[in-house]
């Protein structure tokens, strides 16, 4: 074939190397007719209200059971969208390569890519790469930003919880946080555990078709369920009441929690999302979710209420009653 | 057996509370020396369902937080000597010395390293032949065979670089000394569960037989530490101070024979200072003689200098159960677990981190 099977650093310079790069590896893959013209911007017709966000992927390792950073990018990127109620539409996809990465692998993270954005309906429609010198980026980084659509109507934000209203969660926690600890080198024990990582952009779409007045929807990525429910009562002015047995968590997890001195609350999901919904709502709501692949483990796990704003309570398994704080730096194994 | 689930069962928990209400009448103080019995406490709000009767207090058993700044300021020297790697597990990385953390050094180009396992500092040595490994070997009981394990592993395989800084504490002869201090009074001490499971429940047999103290050893779950509430509260309510063990399923009477001989045939004991209690003798564990070429503290030479202590922090006073974080003025304040001033902040089986983190006092 005679080309090379790492990448190296003219592949990033902008010269044919380059241009060879981009051209087998990303526009082939990404095929669509915004891209294919390679100009230097996508244009694209637009009306209506957008939805636009921006992230960085860094995980270590890049592959992890159920996904690897390329499937990572896209969820991540689609679901923030999808959570403030957008149909996502648009990406940008941005690789920074670190010399030395084999081709091979490359070529899997981007046919991920590729499989996750047209399961999430999406167009890759533009993009860069640079490559960077060995030990100046993790094998590699992406940076993505996408563009959705808000559908006349929808009002979904994370200061809209409002007294009385449930709280129903996606599917048990902490999955992803533990399959990629799993892999971290001084680390890896084995699991049968796999990634939540997900598109949750249709599982929003039949939530919102079964009721029109869903107050607020967030995904629990970094900072987990705890994270996520402190954000909601901060911003609502509330405060969350959650009970302990209602929280699903997979053995595995619960298992390699206990192992690493971690909880569960606050590890990182990728696949899973909150919704404050009216009291009157919560039935078809749930339903809907539960019919939908990433939503079949669904549950009601707690309330909102008016008292101690901004705080968040859960009830123990053993009826007492305790503070979900939000996380403070990284969760560290305990020593004994 | 899923071994965590059915020992959170809302039912039998209702149950075991139901029986401790009936059954306590006599006012009783009850220590949890483990720090990870404090963090079960807390993380399930045991004190809010036990009845007025009990008083629960925490006692010192978080390593971290009874490190004295005097041995942290070495640990932290030892990571500034050129091309050495300081090997450590977690919880050490953010506690603050007397002038800086690991953290902090880190940050600044120190080379430390967090490990899982003392395995995992044995192959860092041998994976860097030019550099020195510098095991910081903090804990009870619980940690300390793993340690003397890596040690015995490393004059196996003859390798010269791996050092270990024994911070390691023994746990029965500190209760000696909070309980001869007299300075509080209890009627039951729950045991740690994980120290008894290396040394098993024979050495508390003092605590029952010279201070008449009832002990229960328990383990780590909420029906674990209210089973072992139960046990005591009967031993109370009949006169009894005997040991009993409420963790059959980690622990023995007799302990682990293999990991104490691994234990004795590389450390002694020794005097160790313990934060807020001062020096109790043979408290900690010194590497043998023997085995002295793996001891860091020989091995290099570091002067940390004058200890100093922040102000206006109890952490020694709540160690040993005389006051409680709320007592605190910098608790909550100037002392969070972002910014902590003290290492019962800073540990998660650290008191004031869990009053904190679980909001006691609700």
């Amino acid at each position: 074939m005679g080309e090379f099977e790492k990448i190296l650093l003219t592949h990033g310079s902008g010269g044919k190397l380059a241009h060879e790069l981009v051209e087998k590896s990303f526009v082939k893959a990404f095929d669509n007719p915004l891209l294919d013209k390679l100009d230097d911007s996508a244009v694209i017709d637009f009306s209506g209200r957008l939805a636009f966000t921006t992230d960085s992927y860094v995980v270590s390792p890049i592959f992890f059971p159920g996904g690897d950073i390329g499937k990572l990018a896209v969820c991540g990127t689609v679901n923030d969208l999808a959570m403030s109620g957008a149909k996502p539409l648009y990406l940008s996809l941005s690789f920074i390569i670190e010399e030395g990465l084999p081709k091979s692998e490359l070529k899997k993270i981007v046919e991920s890519v590729q499989r996750a954005a047209q399961e999430a309906g999406v167009k890759i429609v533009t993009g860069d790469t640079k490559v960077v010198h060995r030990g100046s980026a993790d094998k590699l980084f992406i940076n993505t930003a996408g563009i959705g659509i808000i559908p006349e109507g929808a009002d979904i934000s994370g200061s809209n919880a409002t007294p009385g209203d449930k709280v129903l969660l996606s599917g048990p926690i902490g999955d992803h946080g533990i399959a990629v600890l799993s892999q971290r080198e001084g680390l890896s024990f084995s699991t049968q555990l796999e990634s939540d990582c997900a598109p949750l952009n249709g599982l929003v779409d039949e939530m919102l078709n079964a009721s029109s007045s869903i107050h607020c929807l967030r995904d629990p990525t970094r900072g987990g369920l705890a994270t996520t429910l402190n954000e909601l009562a901060k911003q609502s002015k509330v405060s969350i009441r959650i009970e302990e047995e209602r929280v699903p968590v997979r053995d595995e997890v619960l298992a390699a929690c206990e192992m690493l001195g971690l909880d569960p609350l606050y590890i990182a999901n990728e696949g899973r999302l909150v919704a404050v919904v009216p009291a009157e709502d919560t039935d078809k709501v749930l339903k809907a979710m539960r019919r939908n692949h990433y939503g079949k483990e669904a549950s009601l796990i707690g309330e909102v209420s008016a008292n101690n704003p901004g705080r968040v309570v859960m009830r123990t398994t053993i009826g007492a009653s305790r503070i979900v704080d939000m996380m403070v730096g990284d969760p560290l194994p305990r020593i004994c | 057996m899923r071994f965590i689930t059915e020992f959170r069962r809302s039912d039998l928990a209702e149950g075991l509370i139901t029986q401790i209400r009936h059954r306590s009448q006599t006012p009783a103080r009850f220590m949890e020396f483990c720090g990870g019995h404090t963090v079960t406490i807390f993380r399930y709000g045991i004190r809010q369902v036990l009845p007025a009767t009990i008083e629960m207090v925490s006692g010192p058993g978080c390593p971290i937080c009874v490190t004295a700044n005097a041995d942290l300021d070495k640990a932290i020297a030892l990571a500034q000597i050129p091309e050495a790697i300081t090997a450590t597990f977690g919880d050490m990385l953010k506690v603050p010395g007397s002038h800086t953390s690991l953290q902090e050094l880190k940050a600044d180009g120190a080379d430390v390293r967090m490990v899982y396992s003392t395995s995992d500092a044995l192959n860092m040595a041998e994976e860097n032949p030019t550099k020195s490994v510098v095991l910081l070997g903090i804990g009870f009981e619980t940690t300390a065979p793993t340690v003397a394990a890596s040690i015995l592993q490393a004059a196996d395989k003859r390798i010269s670089n791996y050092y270990v800084l024994s911070l390691h504490k023994l746990c029965p002869p500190v209760i000696r000394a909070i309980l001869d201090a007299g300075e509080v009074r209890l009627h039951g001490l729950i045991c740690p569960g994980h120290v008894s499971t290396i040394i098993g429940s024979h050495p508390w047999e003092f605590i029952a037989r010279d201070y008449g103290i009832p002990c229960v050893v328990s383990g780590f779950e909420p029906l674990d530490i209210l089973q072992c509430v139960a046990m005591l509260v009967a031993q109370v309510e009949e006169g009894r101070s005997e040991v009993e063990i409420a963790y059959r399923r980690g622990v023995r009477p007799e302990g682990n024979q293999e990991a104490l001989r691994i234990m004795e045939r590389v450390f002694e004991p020794g005097p160790a200072t313990w934060r807020g209690i001062g020096e109790v003798p043979d408290s900690g564990l010194k590497i043998r003689t023997e085995y002295q070429h793996f001891d860091a503290e020989l091995a290099f030479d570091i002067n940390p200098g004058p200890p100093s202590q922040p102000e206006g922090c109890i952490c020694g006073d709540i160690l040993r159960g005389v006051k409680t974080p709320v007592d605190c003025r910098l608790f909550g304040k100037a002392c969070t677990p972002q910014y902590p001033v003290g290492p019962c902040m800073v540990s998660s089986e650290g008191s004031c981190a869990a009053y904190y983190n679980y909001g006691e006092g609700l």
